[in-house]
Parts: structure tokens; C-alpha cells; sequence
């Protein structure tokens, strides 16, 4: 005879898996770095800037995030942003671009992928343009390069240094070759800038490859990086197709550009404000 | 704009695709003629120059200075290879990073001298591997597209064959571009716009269609200033007559754009690039 001795047999309902667990969702949130993995409080997460404390991991930030850490104060005025996309190939892969365009719309609450503030930083007026990942991965159609290039002619009136940041697939493919275009149009602009002698500070997140890379943002008179950003001219899975063999472990990251002389330096976002205000201060005084 | 001899607006998709696609075939055709081909035939007293001063000759792209129907110029032109052997050492014309700077270096050479540039595009694209990444092929591109919009000499651009995407454009930007009539030009080659937006490479014919990467469709697009007549069926079948219609288009451009001087040329290259794009301006 058993001394403990199961009175039922069944232990009644369980619970369904569902309800098994404590609902944390919007509470915490799990570093994306699988060699960390730490369950982040979000409030956290967003005092330290979208970076993990536990192992630095940059997080993505949208545009408007980025413009607001960015700017002093968190405070900047928008420029044009009454330039919206239009479907001028009639493009329709599984789905029409036009319901691409408003898909993208209503997620992000931007007309397209760039944002472009005028404010502060380090008390120095200043243009900056971040790009928002989150709408259609932050591809570069003519409107991307329509506002990037007003932002430029903008900076060369007032005579402002500009900062852009770029986080992009590269060229949006359902504009075509006006896609393609918009590269030598902000590069053309990028010529004149230089020409006049003002500062342009390209900073590179993660990721930014295709046209981008291959345009503007290795243009800037300094070229900066944030920590781990996958940045190159190729996609790691066209390379891996092309050639037929594995990638180099940390091949295309930040670290990886550093040091093959690509990029000026890899700044954590955590100390990035104090190093553009550096570099703005290194490059002349405010007009 | 006049569309009521466009056959490509109106017809069913299928139709559209096949008949964008063919383009594209004959732009890749075994038998086309390359850069080589036409400076034979265009050109006298063709000398290459090689190498781009830092790492390496980059046999995908050929430079040098010629003679144009009694005029100095500079040429630069990507090179495809007709056998096996040929093609594996231009690597199918596609450029590396040190293709591009040679390109760049000699046309800085030619605003030295105050030589004009003539470009010949034929690519499939530039080079995606890990020495190109290595050596910046994103930061060679970039800054040929920057240098380019500010070269102080003419720039005569013609596509000849594929004008694919960056690869492309990184010699691509000048005063007058012109396309062959089947030369194509796009962001993306149509496999790659297949594969990643059907999932499905086979997809590529209808890629091609619509992303509008033809001659014509260029044109009426804003992005070329003239479409080059080939031959009766294509310039592969006639070498010569393909070499001699794009000399007569090279002697018209050049001739335009050397009436200008440098400041107004440069000015006219900015605004010509600067319209490119469609956007909606919203109250």
C-alpha cells in the first residue's frame, strides 16, 4: 500500500498553454542578439536608447525615433512633407505597388520612407534626414530622393550641414529605373554641397545596402556607423548565390567595413549625439 | 506624348511581357557586339590605359584615348568576353571596385587635358562578391556618381547592351544618354525582381515588362535623351552598320554639347538628373 496515495485520478483541467503563462507582451521584450537573449523591461530598453543593456545590441529604430534622439531637446520642425509616391510604372508584382504604398501608409503614418527634421544639435542648426525602415524597407524610390536632394538644396541656402540617416534594402525595384536614377540625382547634389565647402556627416544603421550604400550614404565627409549594422553594396544572400559558398563570420558588419577602411568610425548610439556635436564643432563654427 | 504607335501600352500582359523580355535577350545576345567591337570600328589610334593606381587592372572595364573623326577623346566602356576563356577573364563584364576607380581616373585625366568622355555601357551589373565588398564596391560607385555630375569636360553615355543597375550607372552619368534600340536598363536584373518579389525567377519575363527597362520606355520616362537605331533585326546580325549609326550619334551629341562651356554644361547635367522621378506634391 502506497503511503501517498492519488485520491483522483485526474488532476481536473488543465489550463490550455495559452493561459499557462503570465501575458507579458508590450511589457518586456527579448534582445533580438541570440547570444543574449535577455528579457529586457521596455521602459528600459527605450531610457537606453533601443540598446540592450545587457549586451549593447542596437535595436532598429523608426524615423521619428531617430530624429528625436538626434535633435537637442527631442524638438525639430519637418520639411516637405507634402511629397508623396505615385505609381508611375502602373507597377503590380503579387500585389499592386499603389497597395503596397497604402499598406506601407497606414502602418508607419509616413507618405513615404524618409523623414526630414530642421532643428538643433548641440545648438548648431541643422538638417537631418532619417529614413524609415518600416515602410517598405526603407527602399528608395523618387520620393526618398526628391527629399533628399531638397534637403541638400536647402543646406546649400542657408548654408546648414546636413546629417542623413540611412537605413535601407537599397533601390525600390517597383519605381524601376527612377529608383536608379535617384541615385545620381542625390549624388549630383551631394557634388555641390562639397563644392560649397559644408559639412555632410553620412550615418549608417543597420542595414543599409544596394543603392543606398552605393550613393549617398558613402558620400559623407565623414562616414559613421552604428555597432553590428549589416552595411554593404550586395545582400549576403546574392554574394552566397553568386559565389556558392558560406559567408566570413561578421563579413558586411560595421566592424567589418571599419576595419577594411570603409567607414570613418562605429559609434554606440549611447555616445553618438556627443560625437556628431564633435564633429559639427570640428567643422566650423554656426553661420 | 505620343503613345498611338506604342504597342506596348495597350496589349494584353502576356504580349507586354514576351515582347520586353525579347528585349532583354537581344541586349544579352552571344552574338552583339561589345566595347571592343565598336572602338574598333569607331575609333582610330586606340591606345588602353590600365589600372587603377591602387590595387589592380580590372579587365571588366577597358579606358583609353582614341581618336574620334579627328578629335582626341577618352573612352570608357565595360567589356564582355565572346568564349569561355574571354568571358572568365572579364568576368562576364562584370566590374570590380578597381574597374570603377580606373574609370573614374581616367576621365579625371581627360578634364586634365580637356578631352571629351565617351562612355559604352554593357553590363549585367557590378560584381557581388566578398573581394568587391572587401575593396568598398558600394563606395567606388558612389563616388564616381559624385565625380561625375562635376567633370568639368562633355560626358556622351550610350547603353549598348545591359545597363545594369549601379554597375551601370557608376559610368553612366553624362550630358547626353542614349540607349541602342535593344539595349535594356534597369535597377535590377528582371531574375533578380523575379526572385525576390514573385519568389520565383521564372517570373522573370514579366519582371522585365514591368519595370519598363526598354529603350522606349526609358525615354518616355525621362531617363534617356535619345534611343540609337540598330540594324534591321538587331545589331548582332550587322556589326558594322550597328558601329556606324552609333558614330553618327556620337558625332550629333558631341557636337551639342561642346557649344556650351564648361559651367553651363555642368549646370544642364545637374537639371537633367534633378527632374528624374515621379512624386505628388500634396497641399
Amino acid at each position: 500500500m502506497a503511503w501517498f496515495k492519488r485520491q483522483t485520478d485526474k488532476l481536473g483541467e488543465v489550463a490550455p498553454p495559452e493561459e499557462r503563462t503570465v501575458k507579458t507582451e508590450g511589457i518586456f521584450v527579448k534582445c533580438e542578439n541570440d547570444n543574449c537573449g535577455a528579457t529586457i523591461y521596455r521602459k528600459d530598453l527605450k531610457s537606453n536608447l533601443s540598446v540592450c543593456p545587457t549586451c549593447g545590441h542596437h535595436f532598429r529604430l523608426s524615423a521619428r525615433d531617430r530624429l528625436q534622439m538626434l535633435f537637442d531637446d527631442g524638438q525639430y520642425t519637418e520639411r516637405d512633407a507634402n511629397i508623396a509616391p505615385t505609381n508611375p510604372l502602373n507597377f503590380v508584382d503579387q500585389a499592386p505597388y499603389s497597395d503596397r504604398l497604402r499598406k506601407s501608409q497606414k502602418q508607419t503614418g509616413m507618405l513615404d520612407a524618409l523623414l526630414t527634421g530642421e532643428g538643433r544639435l548641440g545648438g548648431r542648426p541643422v538638417v537631418i534626414c532619417a529614413m524609415e525602415f518600416g515602410f517598405m524597407g526603407g527602399s528608395m524610390g523618387s520620393v526618398v530622393g526628391e527629399k533628399i536632394t531638397l534637403a541638400i538644396e536647402y543646406c546649400l541656402a542657408k548654408r546648414y550641414p546636413l546629417i542623413v540617416v540611412s537605413c535601407s534594402g537599397g533601390a525600390r525595384m517597383q519605381e524601376g529605373a527612377l529608383s536608379l536614377m535617384q541615385m545620381a540625382k542625390i549624388s549630383a547634389a551631394l557634388a555641390r554641397l562639397d563644392d560649397a565647402g559644408l559639412p555632410y556627416v553620412s550615418l549608417l544603421t543597420n542595414p543599409t545596402t544596394g543603392g543606398v550604400t552605393a550613393s549617398f550614404a558613402m558620400l559623407g565627409d565623414f562616414n559613421i556607423a552604428e555597432p553590428g549594422a549589416l552595411i554593404g553594396f550586395a545582400g549576403p544572400r546574392v554574394i552566397e548565390q553568386t559565389i556558392r559558398q558560406k559567408l566570413p563570420k561578421g563579413f558586411q558588419r560595421s566592424e567589418f567595413l571599419l576595419e577594411h577602411g570603409m567607414l570613418d568610425a562605429v559609434v554606440d548610439r549611447r555616445e553618438l549625439r556627443d560625437f556628431l556635436c564633435k564633429l559639427l564643432i570640428f567643422t566650423g563654427p554656426a553661420q | 506624348m505620343n503613345t498611338s504607335n506604342d504597342v506596348t501600352q495597350n496589349a494584353p500582359q502576356n504580349l507586354v511581357a514576351s515582347e520586353s523580355f525579347q528585349r532583354v535577350q537581344l541586349a544579352r545576345h552571344e552574338r552583339r557586339p561589345y566595347a571592343l567591337d565598336y572602338i574598333q570600328r569607331i575609333f582610330t589610334d586606340f591606345y588602353e590605359i590600365h589600372g587603377d593606381r591602387s590595387f589592380k587592372d580590372d579587365p571588366a572595364i577597358v579606358a583609353g584615348f582614341a581618336n574620334f573623326q579627328g578629335q582626341p577623346v577618352v573612352v570608357i566602356a565595360h567589356q564582355k568576353g565572346r568564349d569561355v576563356k574571354e568571358r572568365q577573364a572579364r568576368n562576364f563584364g562584370m566590374p570590380k571596385p578597381e574597374g570603377y576607380r580606373k574609370a573614374i581616373r581616367v576621365m579625371q585625366i581627360a578634364e586634365k587635358f580637356n578631352r571629351p568622355v565617351i562612355t559604352l555601357v554593357d553590363t549585367p551589373g557590378a560584381y557581388p562578391g566578398i573581394d568587391a565588398e572587401e575593396r568598398g564596391q558600394a563606395e567606388a560607385i558612389a563616388y564616381n556618381l559624385r565625380e561625375m555630375a562635376r567633370l568639368k569636360v562633355p560626358i556622351i553615355v550610350t547603353i549598348t547592351g545591359e545597363g545594369g543597375s549601379g554597375g551601370a550607372l557608376a559610368i553612366g552619368v553624362g550630358d547626353v544618354v542614349a540607349m541602342l534600340e535593344n539595349s535594356v536598363y534597369s535597377v535590377i536584373t528582371p531574375e533578380g525582381c523575379a526572385a525576390i518579389l514573385w519568389k520565383d525567377a521564372a517570373m522573370a519575363p514579366q519582371a522585365a515588362a514591368n519595370m519598363k527597362m526598354t529603350a522606349p520606355d526609358l525615354l518616355r520616362l525621362g531617363i534617356i535623351d535619345r534611343i540609337v537605331p540598330e540594324p534591321a533585326g538587331g545589331a548582332q546580325d550587322d556589326w558594322d552598320t550597328a558601329a556606324t549609326l552609333l558614330a553618327e550619334h556620337l558625332s550629333e551629341a558631341l557636337r551639342q554639347v561642346q557649344q556650351m562651356d564648361w559651367a553651363a554644361r555642368i549646370e544642364a547635367r545637374y537639371r537633367k538628373f534633378r527632374l528624374m522621378g515621379a512624386v505628388d506634391i500634396t497641399a
